[in-house]
């Protein structure tokens, strides 16, 4: 069971109330498709991924990125249960779109560095260990349903 | 990318882990990290006392290889003295990026034999200094740069790797 201390609970909801999630979302889902070009394989039906500026001005990229972050606005909303919040969306990942787990910690990487510099200063040590344990509990209930 | 040294080229020939080190940066890479690290000159143990911060916070388990320090808080001094002499050696790394494996044998040895940090941690550092990087040059740490920042820090990564077994 994940215990959070005040301090946590009250930093990811402080973080999430702060980002927009349309810039944010396109800015991670861009750069992981950049940085890690493997994870592109996933995204045959966006079109031109050809190189870093189409992918940065893909309209399927930006509005997935949407997608994304609303996602995780839910387990924010759910902090005390990610892992039934996600059951669902698991089975997804798994069983429909079939993606390998290692990159939902390559997307929460990207995720975090796109947060660090919308923050700068902000993004203390100590927020930013906040948000990776958040990232590592939603990591950890998307591969909960894969088999 | 973090896979086993020795893969096989589109010929079937075996590849030296020496080959895959200096071929993985391409010239782009190269020219992306030296432009890029000219543009942080300056900071670097600021850079690198945020890396090791957030290190020591983000991933306790990192704590055990600095048993030794005094204080082990955010922004301590040995933690900032420490910064400075992991940036150096960046920095050292940078001016040798044709060369890396035979430029940082020494560090090498060191990580092997003496200091005996787990490999692994060297991404887990590599992760900081970016997520740090991006805190402190938001506008310059483009997708672009971050890709060859990752593929440098990981050809790093790679040559202190290259004496432990």
């Amino acid at each position: 069971m994940v215990v959070w201390t005040d301090f946590e609970r009250a930093t990811i909801q402080d973080i999430f109330s702060k980002i927009d999630y349309g810039v944010v979302g396109q800015a991670a889902i861009s750069r992981c498709l950049i940085v890690y070009p493997w994870t592109q394989r996933y995204f045959g039906s966006f079109g031109n991924l050809y190189n870093a500026a189409a992918i940065t001005s893909n309209p399927k990229v930006a509005a997935h990125g949407k997608v994304v972050m609303e996602g995780l606005e839910k387990a924010v909303k759910n902090l005390e249960n990610i892992k039934a919040t996600f059951a669902e969306l698991s089975t997804l990942h798994s069983e429909k779109l079939q993606v390998d787990p290692d990159n939902f910690k390559l997307l929460g990487d990207c995720l975090t560095i796109v947060v660090a510099a919308q923050l700068g200063k902000n993004f203390t040590p100590e927020v930013h260990a906040a948000f990776q344990k958040f990232l590592a509990v939603v990591v950890s209930s998307l591969r909960r349903q894969y088999y | 990318m973090y896979k086993s040294p020795q893969t096989l080229s589109r010929s079937g020939q075996l590849q030296t882990k020496e080959a895959i080190t200096m071929t993985s940066l391409s010239a782009k890479d190269k020219t992306t990290v030296k432009a890029f690290w000219a543009k942080v000159a300056g900071r670097e143990e600021d850079i690198g006392c945020e890396a090791i911060s957030r290190m020591l916070t983000v991933y306790p388990q990192t704590k055990t290889y600095f048993s030794h320090w005094k204080d082990l808080s955010p922004g301590s001094a040995p933690v900032r003295k420490h910064g400075g002499v992991v940036m150096a050696a960046g920095t050292d790394a940078v001016s040798k990026m044709d060369e890396l494996v035979g430029g940082l044998l020494s560090l090498s040895e060191l990580h092997a034999f003496t200091l005996r940090v787990d490999p692994a941690n060297f991404k887990v550092l590599a992760h900081n200094v970016l997520v740090v990087l991006s805190t402190m040059f938001p506008n310059d740490f483009t997708p672009e740069v971050h890709v060859a920042m990752d593929k440098f820090l990981a050809a790093v990564a790679r040559a202190l790797s290259e004496k432990y077994r």
